[in-house]
């Protein structure tokens, strides 16, 4: 059942990417260990950090594709899923830091001692284990988009109202997270870490081991939502997104579906986020900004919305371009942001991906009507002509 | 009439509905028997499409009775459950899903399991594949079997669709205006398929095309202003005065 499940997962590009990656995964890491300093081929750990964040960037936006690409759910809300992942891998590392913090108290972080707290509050227990604080990562965010969506599927809201109320959500936990008695750490967030798993974050190899897992992470999440759009699942999606009362009169519960796969997309948004913060080295509540999530849209829609490879495109591009840009000139980021999701929508709307693959396919129509010319046979006019 | 109701397929007894206060059906009482093909004509705003909305789930009355194999009551029922239950619904627009081919599209109306666990894992079996060419032969689309549904003709569509309807297996089919833009020639063979279709589960089929229902042979009813005005053969009820003043007249 799941072998067959995994093995239809698997077409060209999609084994072309995962190899990719894979080759990544050792490659980067070992261009960066491996090779001094002055090599021509060595990567400097920062570009292995920047790279790292890319890739859970991607993972994120392969979240959203999912929900977004093939279900027709906008959500205006998925970076909130990332931060809430990401939340739960810095009360580990906080935990972690025990009496090494400027108060040196064992068991509070710093920002509670400041703040004159006495006791750990009850959510903070069990994060000092990795497997709890691994769990979480992916339970508290698939828990918060299950109940989201079991609302929300639920009465039937769709399309813009939808999306507002996904923007609603985040803008919540966004006011939610900057009060210091939430216990979240305020505005400040959560920072200083110090260990993952006992090794020093700081260290090279655990930067280079965080890059492979973020690489590792991306191609697993590959296979699988592959394999879910797929399966005759995914064929429902497709269906529900362009028919959806159709889809009902089929006989299949439309928000089941939905629900299914907005909660497994949020689980990825988590595992991303929870990625994302070691190798920044911080989460505060600017992650739950509304902007944050609609920069995922932009990465999505740029690279292909509905196709597997083009978000995972996209996210690179967008924050490539973003790197070098706000290096450049940083004030204008924002509005070549702007112009470039106008100019996807107008010029690219099937994105880089969704429109390479569209040539391909009209040249291998154009190539077979030319044959079908040649043999004899009355051909219809060559695609390529529109 | 309550003694019909175990007897009958289909069993709908004063029901009303009202939109802002228009009411689209008033007190309508209806009955369609295991195995009956039947023809509902109407002016338009007659209740034809709202009835097939309240028999699906898509609308709930205000007010009457909505019975399904005499005691299964529709009111209670979501369309997902409606359609599981074994009714089937074919629009007035033809609505297939066009991103997908025409063996998918046959293949996600198939009646198996539609749950989300069920369709994760679906693997296709030789049943089901000789079930899909089967229906594919019926509807005469097997040689654009893996064309994109998008692609097809409007009245290719429209067998697509009532294909997708014979792969759900109904027990009760509702057919809206299934000739609806169709030529001469495909109209003919559709009267002929439905026919086919009718012979295995009850099948009610709306239309304005009086030749089409003189083709069908079959008991008419004809609805006005949310409720029946006259139900007998078409000979019958097209020299209704009633009818002749609502509907043929005009």
């Amino acid at each position: 059942m799941i072998t067959s499940f995994l093995i239809k997962s698997l077409d060209r590009t999609i084994v072309i990417a995962v190899a990719t990656l894979l080759a990544l995964a050792i490659l980067v890491p070992a261009l960066n260990l491996l090779t001094a300093p002055d090599h021509p081929l060595h990567v400097p750990t920062y570009l292995v950090s920047l790279f790292g964040k890319y890739l859970t960037y991607a993972l994120l936006a392969l979240a959203l594709d999912l929900v977004w690409g093939f279900c027709g759910i906008l959500s205006l809300g998925h970076a909130a899923f990332f931060a809430l992942g990401g939340y739960a891998m810095g009360m580990y590392l906080m935990r972690q830091i025990g009496a090494r913090g400027s108060y040196g108290n064992p068991l509070l972080p710093d920002f509670m001692v400041f703040l004159n707290w006495k006791e750990l509050p009850w959510f903070w227990y069990g994060f000092d284990m990795f497997w709890f604080a691994a769990l979480m990562v992916v339970l508290v965010p698939g828990l918060i988009a299950f109940v989201f969506g079991w609302f929300a599927f639920r009465s039937r809201v769709n399309g813009v109202y939808l999306s507002i109320i996904t923007q609603a959500m985040t803008y919540a936990l966004l006011l939610a997270f900057f009060r210091n008695d939430m216990g979240f750490g305020g505005n400040n967030g959560l920072t200083d870490f110090k260990d993952i798993l006992g090794f020093n974050i700081q260290a090279d190899g655990t930067r280079a081991a965080l890059f492979a897992a973020s690489a590792l992470a991306l191609a697993v999440f590959l296979v699988i939502t592959s394999g879910i759009v797929r399966s005759k699942f995914g064929k429902v999606l497709v269906a529900l997104r362009d028919a959806e009362s159709r889809t009902r009169f089929l006989g299949y519960r439309v928000e089941h579906m939905k629900l299914f796969a907005f909660t497994v997309s949020a689980m990825m948004a988590g595992i991303a986020g929870a990625l994302y913060v070691p190798q920044v080295g911080i989460i505060n509540p600017g992650e739950f900004e509304p902007g944050n999530s609609i920069e995922v849209v932009i990465w999505t829609a740029v690279g292909g919305r509905g196709t597997l490879i083009g978000p995972i495109i996209g996210a690179i591009l967008v924050n490539g371009g973003k790197s070098i840009f706000t290096a450049a000139f940083p004030e204008f980021w924002l509005f070549a942001l702007g112009g470039l999701f106008v100019l996807v929508t107008l010029f690219l709307p099937k994105g880089v991906v969704g429109t390479a693959q569209q040539h391909v396919s009209r040249r291998r129509a154009y190539r077979e009507a030319r044959g079908d010319k040649d043999a004899g046979l009355p051909a219809a006019e060559p695609m390529a002509a529109e | 009439m309550t003694d019909k109701k175990p007897k009958s397929l289909l069993y709908l007894d004063g029901v009303s509905v009202s939109f802002d206060g228009f009411k689209a059906l008033n007190s309508l009482s209806f009955i369609v028997e295991p195995g009956e093909l039947r023809a509902i004509i109407g002016p338009n705003g007659a209740g034809k499409t709202t009835m097939m909305d309240i028999i699906t789930g898509k609308t709930r009355p205000d007010e009457g009775e909505v019975f399904f194999k005499g005691d299964i009551d529709l009111t209670r029922k979501d369309e997902a459950e409606i359609a599981q239950l074994g009714i089937g619904r074919k629009f007035q627009k033809p609505t297939v899903f066009e991103s997908h081919t025409v063996w998918d599209n046959l293949e996600l109306a198939l009646n198996r399991h539609r749950g989300v666990f069920a369709t994760l894992f679906y693997r296709l079996t030789g049943e089901d594949k000789n079930r899909i060419e089967e229906i594919l032969s019926t509807v005469r689309l097997t040689a654009r079997r893996d064309d994109l549904a998008a692609n097809l003709s409007h009245g290719q569509k429209q067998w697509l669709e009532i294909g997708m309807l014979l792969a759900q297996e109904p027990e009760l089919l509702l057919v809206d205006e299934p000739v609806a833009g169709m030529t001469d020639a495909e109209t003919a063979e559709t009267a002929l398929l439905l026919k086919e279709i009718a012979r295995t589960r009850s099948v009610v089929v709306v239309e304005h095309d009086m030749g089409f229902i003189r083709d069908l042979g079959v008991k008419v009813t004809c609805l006005a202003e949310g409720s029946v005005l006259a139900e007998g053969s078409i000979d019958f009820v097209s020299n209704d005065p009633t009818v002749i003043e609502n509907y043929l007249g005009r």
